[in-house]
């Protein structure tokens, strides 16, 4: 038998591969995110490295162990890490310690309100603080998987096992629990807060449509689900745990329900990271083989940003006019792309 | 993927409220190896070794949404790996610790249900510290106690020097009704060599060599195991020892037994895996453990398995040497088994 050679990347596909930044950053990434035009890579552990679209580098030490979340609302970086402490760090790369937990308990999950409120979880314990530096805390059965706000409304969506509980830190009137078997981990409103989706610790996604808490089921993944991102407007939920990305159709009132989901970009290896532009109907997706490529929603055309080098990209991001795209992987290459 | 090799060993260290687990642990981590280890335990404060690789646990069980209802994993457990193999580097193991009530299923099955964990980690050994002096009550009154000893693959026998030499025997022979597979060792404050609880690839299909009762092949091996990393041992093993074998009490524990199984013709491999199978799948609530060598007709490698409750893994080891007898050997440990079935469906899948 003749040997067969794939050669390079199929020629129908389209590389800006040579356009890319590359950041050496030696050190696994754990996400990305864009404080203005400056990405600040979140590491596996210790520290976030700041990087200009030019290149240049910069390092701010943070959790002194682990980092277990982050998440940024464009203006600053919160990040949780097992010593216990919440951290944010500004643009301009400085930091502060937001809590420390008393029982120096891991940080597992934070999430950001549009108002600066600031939600964190330790254990069973979810904690809320208000700009005005007012806390309250509520506690669910089990550990908390993940947090999520509502984009209206000061409601908070704490995912456990056997399902999600919505809590509004300033009412009295008792918190809503939906109900579904299972361990739930990652939970997101859609946009425009007609639905709730959570990722479970089975390979399959969860959701309730809030109006009346009609489940959508969402399963036939062969892997967990780590990464999900609303596209543009909220119209799909691209997600992955696949060896395509499995994108969920929100269009209608029923949102996904007895409908297929698109399923875009298949590749010999398991999408790892998705993260959807901020204004055009297209999304940048990351492999468990080190590929990256920007996909197009409406008919799946794929750009290659990255060739499957290395070890799996485990951080996707855009800055918020959609300009530059970061990725980063697990054994600590990074790059930046200027569209 | 990463090789078996380069996976982190995880030790599952079990026993009964107050048997010693916290004075194993104790020794394990002040004892000057060279080693690094993560300790996932469920109280914290009890052990007195500053290291930022100790997490409190809550010990959730969670059902898999698979309908299996055996089919459980410790949640946290999860959580947990996942945040420490952001550390990947800084550690050479994993420890962890269950609560003395814990059943040690979920915490195994964790290790071979999610991918995740699979892919990083790798379950060593499940080790059970028991009391000389109460086990023999715990048994009789704690289901929790009898499932710790029927799950190990390491009993370290503490506190005998509380108990006399009949009533060692007596518990002794009491493990055995229960688990005569699991290497015990006898000791004084949990004083054990570390090689004999950690590293001992119990769950790795490479090392299952042979299976037989520890007590028949106990003898010399054991002994020598103790003497190079035991210089501040008191060798109270040695003059122990010889009795154990003539003296040797049987019982035979009412609900929890071991089934061994062995055939000298070989198995029909399209008869066997289907039954072995079927088995774990209606069974699998009853079985803790099994573990099984099989010779399989018109098959030059010696085939592996073994499993806990309804999971099971298995491969060709290796080819059988020259000479070598091709006996095959299937043991089962278990709640209440079903002996005379099992032993009949075995019988089926002997080639005739």
């Amino acid at each position: 038998m003749k040997e067969f050679d794939p050669g390079e990347a199929p020629s129908s596909i389209v590389s800006i591969t040579d356009r890319v930044k590359p950041l050496p950053l030696g050190a696994a990434v754990g996400s990305v995110h864009f404080l203005g035009d400056r990405a600040f890579f979140v590491g596996a552990e210790e520290s976030v490295a700041i990087a200009t679209a030019d290149g240049e580098i910069t390092r701010t030490e943070t959790h002194f162990g682990a980092i277990l979340c982050a998440v940024s609302d464009g203006k600053r970086l919160v990040t949780g890490g097992d010593d216990g402490k919440l951290i944010a760090i500004d643009a301009k790369g400085e930091t502060s310690v937001i809590a420390t937990d008393a029982k120096r308990r891991w940080i597992d999950n934070v999430a950001l309100h549009s108002d600066g409120t600031l939600a964190w979880s330790a254990g069973k314990t979810a904690f809320v603080r208000n700009p005005k530096g007012e806390e309250k805390t509520f506690e669910v059965p089990s550990t908390v998987g993940g947090l999520a706000f509502a984009p209206k409304g000061l409601r908070l969506a704490i995912a456990h096992y056997g399902g999600v509980t919505l809590w509004f830190p300033n009412m009295a009137a008792n918190p809503e629990f939906l109900e579904w078997a299972g361990s739930h981990l990652a939970v997101s409103f859609s946009p425009d807060n007609k639905f709730l989706v959570t990722a479970m610790h089975e390979a399959a996604m969860h959701g309730w449509r809030l109006a009346d808490n009609r489940h959508m089921r969402m399963s036939g993944y062969p892997g967990r689900v780590r990464s999900m991102s609303w596209s543009v407007g909220g119209k799909g939920l691209a997600t992955s745990g696949a060896d395509t990305v499995i994108v969920w159709p929100f269009t209608s009132k029923d949102g996904p329900m007895g409908k297929e989901p698109a399923m875009l970009a298949p590749m010999p290896a398991r999408v790892a990271v998705v993260a959807c532009h901020p204004k055009n109907d297209i999304m940048a997706v990351g492999y468990a083989d080190g590929t990256v490529l920007i996909v197009r929603l409406e008919d799946g055309a794929e750009i290659l940003v990255r060739r499957n080098t290395g070890a799996a990209v485990s951080a996707l991001g855009w800055n918020a006019k959609g300009t530059l795209l970061a990725f980063g992987t697990e054994d600590g290459d990074a790059g930046i792309l200027e569209m | 993927m990463a090789e078996a090799s380069q996976k982190i060993p995880v030790t599952v260290l079990t026993g009964y409220l107050g048997a010693g687990k916290t004075t194993l642990l104790n020794r394990i981590l002040s004892e000057n190896h060279g080693k690094k280890y993560a300790v996932i335990v469920n109280e914290f404060g009890e052990i007195g070794i500053d290291n930022d690789l100790i997490i409190g646990a809550d010990e959730e069980v969670f059902e898999m949404n698979n309908g299996c209802v055996c089919c459980t994993v410790r949640g946290d457990l999860v959580r947990i790996m996942d945040g420490l193999m952001k550390r990947k580097g800084k550690f050479d193991a994993i420890i962890v610790e269950t609560t003395g009530l814990a059943d040690p299923a979920p915490v195994a099955q964790t290790f071979f249900v999610d991918e995740d964990v699979q892919k990083n980690a790798r379950l060593d050994a499940v080790v059970t510290v028991a009391d000389a002096k109460w086990l023999s009550d715990r048994l009789k009154d704690a289901p929790e106690a009898k499932n710790q000893i029927a799950f190990a693959d390491v009993i370290v026998l503490n506190k005998t020097d509380l108990v006399s030499k009949p009533e060692l025997a007596e518990v002794e022979a009491r493990i055995r009704g229960i688990n005569p597979y699991a290497k015990l060792h006898r000791t004084e404050r949990c004083q054990v060599g570390l090689t004999d609880v950690l590293e001992r690839g119990a769950f790795d299909l490479d090392r299952i060599l042979e299976i037989e009762p520890d007590f028949l092949e106990a003898g010399d091996d054991h002994d020598h195991d103790h003497d190079h990393h035991h210089h501040d041992h008191d060798h109270h093993h040695h003059h122990d020892h010889d009795h154990g074998h003539g003296g040797l009490k049987h019982y035979h524990d009412e609900d929890m037994q071991s089934l061994s199984l062995r055939s000298e013709k070989p198995l029909d491999p399209t008869k066997f895996m289907p039954w072995l199978q079927n088995l774990v799948a209606t069974e699998g609530q009853k079985i803790l453990r099994s573990k099984g060598i099989l010779a399989f007709t018109g098959d030059d490698d010696r085939y592996v398995f073994q499993g806990v409750h309804m999971m099971l893994e298995g491969d060709h080891q290796r080819k059988w040497k020259d000479g070598e007898k091709r006996e095959s050997r299937v043991v089962f440990i278990g709640r209440e088994l079903p002996e005379q079935a099992i032993r009949d469906g075995f019988e089926q899948c002997i080639t005739t």
